[in-house]
């Protein structure tokens, strides 16, 4: 399934929502969103991830991109984790900075 | 501010149908560039080298990519392919060149071979020994190395699948990178500041005709990658960010890791064995060989990697800069070290120029070289090991000197103290840092074993016995393995604990092997390497069952951090005694031990050893300053009174005589006099 994501942003919520795969390939999409985002100067980044398919280590770096992108204290909350993407997450060590619903 | 855009960043042919340019030749091995992959490969011997690009998984190539001539500079081939995706690819190479054994060249085109400098491989994936790439980036946080002063260490040494992997263990990912990282808390517990990782270069562990596993792994295939079945996230290719989580987090502990390297042999075998990767890409330059092209078998297990070989040399000194510098390990022990010395013809070299670049080179100052300073073909150099002031040995004969003492052989008190000071008639010009003492290893009975077994018992290895060391000095207590008799258990709780106290009080820097405190058994296999199972796993119910020996081990740790005179220090410091004080009996018959360590202040500690089978009456010297001696340890006590809380002993009633218990070891040490 090819990879699509939206961004909506309501006060300072960003709101990503995902679907398909994101791998190398997508990834720079997402990252530049998540560069809008930091732009709009949000402090809350959630990442709608239920329909999300497969999520590849290059996905799982998107995560640490958006933590340094964004400033100091926001927050990034991902909802809708697939499990096994989850235990990728928490077992590398990336789950350092965000909060997994 | 926009990057400029790289004018490199395009391709300028097209191979086999992908757009690619001549790559750049340094670093060696596959990296991420803009728009592509880099893939730089060397061999001296090789006429020509084809790059094989796999999508992951599938069986087949999905392209073979010739380096052209033009992008050959010397012996390197390199090539940027561009529009890959890092995490859909596998590779390897094709290298071409003479098949002539006698000369030491064994080129066959028919093997696809992995990279040497693969960041990440395969492993035992359906298609085994495939190359990959790897994301390197990875978020530190400002992670610095303890940077521990080496006699300060207390190494555990331990193995990261077996640690784990027993149910027992209770972790989330069992047997893994990311299993260890939720036993930290014990290690801190237990008080170690070090783990010594057993071979975590990726390795065939199934490589063994005996019993079809190869548990401990000193057969390494891949030296840059670290290996992907203890990696839970391993079938995500993600071991290379799990690997380094953990040493993130173990140094947030305070603790060092050590990673136990293997370079004196590969998992390639000999002529019988197969070509995987080094042995196909160079042969005659990898391997150290006889005129007739036969392999050199130093290291017992086929072949012996030519590591004095200029070429060799630059790719042990590239593997051990990536570690130190990618994933901020801090200090390698090399296995048969003493191969390390050899020239290419075996013969011993007085300057060997590896270890002198290891011990020189700037990316690895601040890391410790521990070297294992003997091989298989009988070259022993424990006290001799070209050290450079800089490389620490595994003290072998600390160990051996240790175990006899133990069991109470006749005429080793003398030698026994002269290893608890730190072996000066070694490394007086070194120091204490560079001895590592340890009674037992991974190689060997465990500590529990050494006291419940006479003999080795490797049936189970499939080699009728006859594999592992004749020669354990070791003693059962009285029966030779599991038994429920309450006397020979008590022999055996008070020998272990004799055992660790005098480690722990030795100057050099102590070893434990994981497990032995809290007795963990390979029921007199000395051998285990060749068991997956719960034979070498740690069973974490030990801990409960046997929590006084625990608690035993985490005060005596406690005490060595409390004591710095124990560490290190001069020979001043110490005084020896006897029955009598300050009356030291050094003849053969005598077992008895006693010195007093005195680092001024209240760092003083008199440790006493008896292994003898009757007890004694012990005059202490008088405790300098006007203090008063106090009771930190006794063997031949129950528990809890074994050991005291560091900093809570009791003081001795009688302050000139103390008794001593059959088989026991005693420590006391000074405090303020209460009555002060």
């Amino acid at each position: 399934m090819s990879f699509q994501v939206k961004m909506n942003v309501e006060g300072d919520t960003a709101t990503i929502r995902l679907s398909g795969e994101l791998d190398g390939r997508s990834a720079p999409e997402l990252n530049q969103l998540v560069g809008e985002a930091v732009e709009q100067r949000v402090g809350k980044l959630v990442l709608l991830l239920d329909e999300l398919t497969y999520m590849s280590s290059a996905g799982v770096r998107c995560l640490v991109f958006a933590h340094q992108k964004l400033p100091r204290g926001s927050e990034i909350t991902l909802i809708g984790t697939q499990p096994e993407v989850a235990e990728t997450i928490r077992l590398t060590g990336f789950d350092r900075s965000i909060v997994m619903t | 501010m926009r990057a400029l855009e790289p004018i490199d960043a395009y391709p300028t042919h097209r191979i086999a149908g992908f757009p690619v340019r001549a790559g750049r030749s340094l670093p060696f091995g596959a990296t991420r560039v803009p728009g592509g992959v880099n893939f730089s490969v060397y061999s001296n011997h090789a006429t020509s080298i084809s790059l094989v690009l796999y999508k992951a998984g599938e069986p087949e190539p999905m392209a073979e990519l010739p380096f052209p001539e033009a992008f050959r500079i010397g012996g390197v081939h390199s090539m940027t392919v561009f529009d890959l995706d890092p995490e859909d690819i596998e590779y390897g190479y094709r290298a071409d060149g003479p098949h002539e054994p006698h000369r030491g060249h064994r080129f066959d085109t028919s093997q696809v071979l992995a990279d040497p400098y693969a960041r990440m491989s395969t492993g035992i994936d359906p298609y085994r020994h495939r190359s990959r790439v790897a994301l390197d980036d990875f978020d530190w946080e400002g992670d610095r190395s303890p940077l521990l002063p080496h006699e300060d260490l207390v190494i555990y040494e331990l193995h990261v699948r077996g640690f784990t992997m027993d149910p027992s263990s209770g972790v989330s990912a069992p047997g893994t990178y990311a299993g260890l990282v939720e036993k930290i808390p014990y290690l801190r517990r237990l008080g170690v500041n070090c783990v010594e990782l057993m071979p975590v270069f990726e390795f065939d562990e199934t490589d063994n005709i005996f019993t079809g596993v190869n548990y401990w792994g000193y057969n390494p295939l891949g030296f840059f990658a670290p290996k992907a079945s203890y990696a839970a996230t391993g079938r995500h290719h993600m071991q290379v960010d799990e690997f380094k989580h953990m040493v993130k987090e173990l140094h947030k502990a305070g603790i060092e890791v050590l990673l136990d390297v293997v370079f004196n042999h590969t998992g390639e075998g000999d002529e019988r064995g197969p070509s995987i990767t080094l042995k196909g890409l160079d042969n005659a330059t990898y391997y150290m060989l006889t005129p007739d092209g036969h392999y050199y078998n130093f290291s017992g297990t086929g072949n012996t990697l030519n590591c004095n070989h200029p070429v060799v040399r630059g790719f042990v000194l590239d593997c051990l800069r990536y570690w130190a510098a990618e994933f901020h390990i801090d200090g390698f022990r090399f296995d048969l070290a003493a191969i390390l010395g050899r020239g290419a013809d075996g013969e011993l070299l007085h300057n060997p120029p590896l270890l002198e670049s290891l011990a020189y080179d700037p990316v690895l100052r601040d890391c410790k070289l521990i070297a294992e300073a003997w091989d298989a073909a009988g070259l022993y150099q424990v006290g001799s090991f070209p050290d450079y002031f800089r490389w620490s040995e595994w003290n072998g004969r600390y160990r051996d000197t240790l175990r006899r003492f133990l069991k109470g052989d006749l005429g080793v008190t003398g030698e026994m103290a002269t290893r608890l000071v730190g072996s000066p008639d070694m490394y007086s010009r070194r120091g204490t840092s560079a001895t590592v003492n340890f009674i037992t290893s991974h190689d060997g009975f465990t500590l529990r074993d050494l006291v419940s077994y006479n003999h080795k018992h490797n049936d189970a290895n499939g080699e009728h016995n006859r594999d592992g060391d004749n020669n354990d000095l070791s003693w059962n207590c009285g029966v030779e393995g599991e038994t429920d008799d309450p006397g020979v258990l008590s022999t055996r709780g008070r020998q272990t604990r004799n055992a660790l106290l005098l480690l722990l009080a030795s100057r050099g820097v102590p070893m434990l092997l994981a497990g032995d405190e809290a007795g963990r058994t390979q029921l007199g296999n000395n051998n285990a390497y060749c068991h997956d199972s719960p034979l070498t796993w740690f069973d974490w119910g030990l801990v409960e069952d046997n929590a006084d020996l625990f608690a035993f081990v985490r005060r005596v740790i406690a005490f060595r951090r409390a004591h710095p005179v124990l560490r290190s220090g001069s020979p001043e410091q110490v005084t020896w005694h006897g029955v009598r004080a300050w009356a030291p009996d050094w003849s053969t018959h005598c077992r008895l031990m006693a010195a007093m360590f005195d680092g001024g202040g209240d760092d003083c500690v008199y440790v006493a050893a008896n292994s003898y089978w009757e007890g004694h009456t012990l005059d202490l010297p008088a405790p300098p300053r006007g203090m008063a001696w106090h009771l930190f340890a006794d063997t031949a006590a129950a528990s809890p009174w074994d050991a005291h809380e560091p900093g809570a002993e009791p003081p001795l009633a009688d302050q000139s005589q103390v008794e001593i218990g059959p088989r026991s070891v005693l420590v006391l040490v000074t405090h303020e006099r209460e009555d002060q």
